[in-house]
């Protein structure tokens, strides 16, 4: 099988994206504070999580697979995190 | 408990998954009103399994489930492996009785919970996909806060009873306080790919006949040392892999999730599963991990809890379960639920029958049985040395180097004292699985 990199393999799912709601919001000073960006960008597999080259930590929402691993890494008050709106998301054909 | 304003519905269930799916289907069964919210486009489109369903009890909600659902593979064929960077020692069950009667299935989850919906809307079932529920409705009541229904967007939906089934991170749950955030050795994160590959190729690869499927479960260099393990699961035509790991061990040991599972994807011994197949989707969900000590209270006033947002999973080291144990909190949740309706008392302790009949019932009883499996599966070990220690030992017995044999005991003694494993760790952690497993 050709190991497919995350984009490529994100890219095979069907997501309808919500251009008007990020359902992702990142408090970089507590992220700077408490070092918990890495765990951020350690434990999503959709690479939703990068840390740029000032150490703030950027979104990339529109890829999230909605497992909630980043929520439950993150330190207190670093992450605000919730689903997106109704129809919204990654729709899985599989499961 | 007097209930003021008129519901909308007997029931709303938020969420259809298994456990929402089942909760709703045996409501409407009986002629109760039931609305099932679903956040999706439609029923299934955010539900993601490792794959294995024990579908016995399910089969006793729905008898035509074996005929009718959209199953995979039928398993007969369980694998449990530690499996090392060169080498792996494991078992290797095959059983055509697991066939007859049908034992454990394989299945994805966009489909089954599609057709679950189905039947769900067949029973009178009032279901509403692409709504996301925002928060529950409270009422303050004569024994505290009370459940009275639930908001998303603008509208407002009142029910005599709101059952929570949405899920590992169960929002509804957390924001009424029955659950807290979670330890994170509770939980695990799970990153799965599905391959597909044509279904003779799949049945020769596992030694399959017609819909005989397999299971195989690994631990060890697969996840590179954290908590948690690899799957190889058959579907018909495709092959569900992926990996499941600990978020303590994983964020103590300062690993990434997708580094570990393109790890898992190349080793040798799991990438010939693979060769030539397609990936045509790639998915992630957290599963609970902390068994019996992660469910808390289940009710309240007003309110139920079930499956995954319960916190009902269960690893006994050979099975991973979760939904069949959604179906057994339903069955008991919908069986608390009708006596509470029918006594017009929803209150926590109106309610509290739920409680009652998931522990009375196999699944309960199971959920106490392996109480100490999490802790057991704790132990670093089990990931780290282990499989090179059982490996040496079968290398000793196996690689006839032309030197004077030994006996198997001396052979094992040996390859222990190499291993990092210490003879008290070994019997410490041998009494410890056998009480916990």
């Amino acid at each position: 099988m050709r190991p497919l990199s995350v984009p490529e393999r994100l890219a095979k799912n069907r997501f309808n994206l919500d251009e008007q709601e990020c359902h992702i919001e990142v408090d970089q000073k507590i992220v700077k504070a408490t070092g918990t960006g890495r765990d951020l960008v350690a434990c999503c597999a959709a690479h939703v999580y990068t840390e740029e080259p000032d150490g703030t930590i950027s979104v990339e929402y529109a890829a999230c697979l909605e497992c909630g691993a980043c929520l439950a890494v993150a330190a207190p008050g670093a992450l605000k995190w919730h689903y997106p709106r109704g129809g919204f998301g990654v729709q899985f054909r599989e499961g | 408990m007097p209930e003021t304003a008129e519901p909308d519905f007997e029931v709303i269930v938020v969420g259809a998954g298994i456990a929402g799916c089942v909760t709703a289907y045996q409501l409407a069964r009986q002629g109760r009103s039931v609305a099932l919210i679903e956040r999706g486009e439609s029923p299934g489109s955010k539900n993601l399994s490792g794959g294995v369903l024990y579908a016995r009890g399910i089969q006793n909600v729905l008898p035509g489930f074996l005929d009718e659902a959209p199953l995979e593979r039928r398993i007969t064929r369980n694998c449990v492996t530690f499996l090392n960077a060169e080498s792996s020692v494991g078992i290797d069950y095959k059983d055509t009785r697991l066939a007859d009667p049908v034992n454990a299935v394989t299945v994805l989850r966009a489909k089954l919970d599609a057709w679950l919906a189905q039947k769900c809307e067949e029973a009178g079932v009032f279901i509403m996909p692409s709504v996301r529920v925002d928060r529950v409705l409270t009422e303050d009541g004569a024994t505290g806060k009370r459940v009275v229904g639930v908001q998303a967007g603008a509208d407002e939906m009142r029910a005599r009873v709101v059952v929570a089934a949405d899920g590992v991170n169960s929002f509804i749950a957390r924001e009424v306080g029955l659950r807290a955030k979670e330890p994170l050795n509770h939980l695990a994160t799970s990153a799965k790919c599905v391959v597909s590959l044509p279904r003779e190729t799949i049945e020769a690869r596992f030694n399959l006949v017609g819909d005989e499927g397999a299971a195989i479960a690994v631990v060890g260099d697969c996840t590179e040392g954290v908590g948690g393990g690899g799957f190889v699961y058959t579907n018909i035509d495709s092959i569900s892999v992926g990996v499941v790991l600990r978020l303590d061990d994983l964020t103590a040991k300062k690993k990434g999730v997708t580094e570990i599972f393109d790890h898992f994807l190349a080793h040798r011994f799991i990438a010939p599963y693979l060769e030539g197949g397609e990936v045509v989707e790639y998915g992630c969900h957290l599963v609970a991990e902390g068994g019996l000590n992660m469910i808390g209270e289940i009710a309240m006033d007003g309110m139920v809890v079930v499956g995954d947002a319960a916190g009902l999973t269960l690893n006994t080291g050979l099975t991973l379960r979760g939904m069949d144990l959604a179906v057994a909190s339903a069955v008991a949740a919908a069986e608390g639920i009708l006596s509470a309706l029918e006594r017009n008392d929803t209150s926590r302790s109106g309610l509290a029958g739920y409680r009652e009949r998931f522990f009375a019932s196999y699944a309960g009883k199971d959920m106490k049985t392996y109480a100490k499996a999490p802790a057991f599966l704790e132990i670093d070990r089990l990931y780290t040395h282990y499989g090179e220690l059982f490996a040496n030992v079968l290398y000793g017995a196996f690689n006839l180097d032309t030197e004077p044999r030994r006996h198997l005991l001396s052979v094992a003694r040996k390859a222990l004292m190499q291993s990092p494993v210490k003879m008290r760790q070994l019997i410490s952690d041998g009494i410890a699985g056998a009480r916990a497993l």
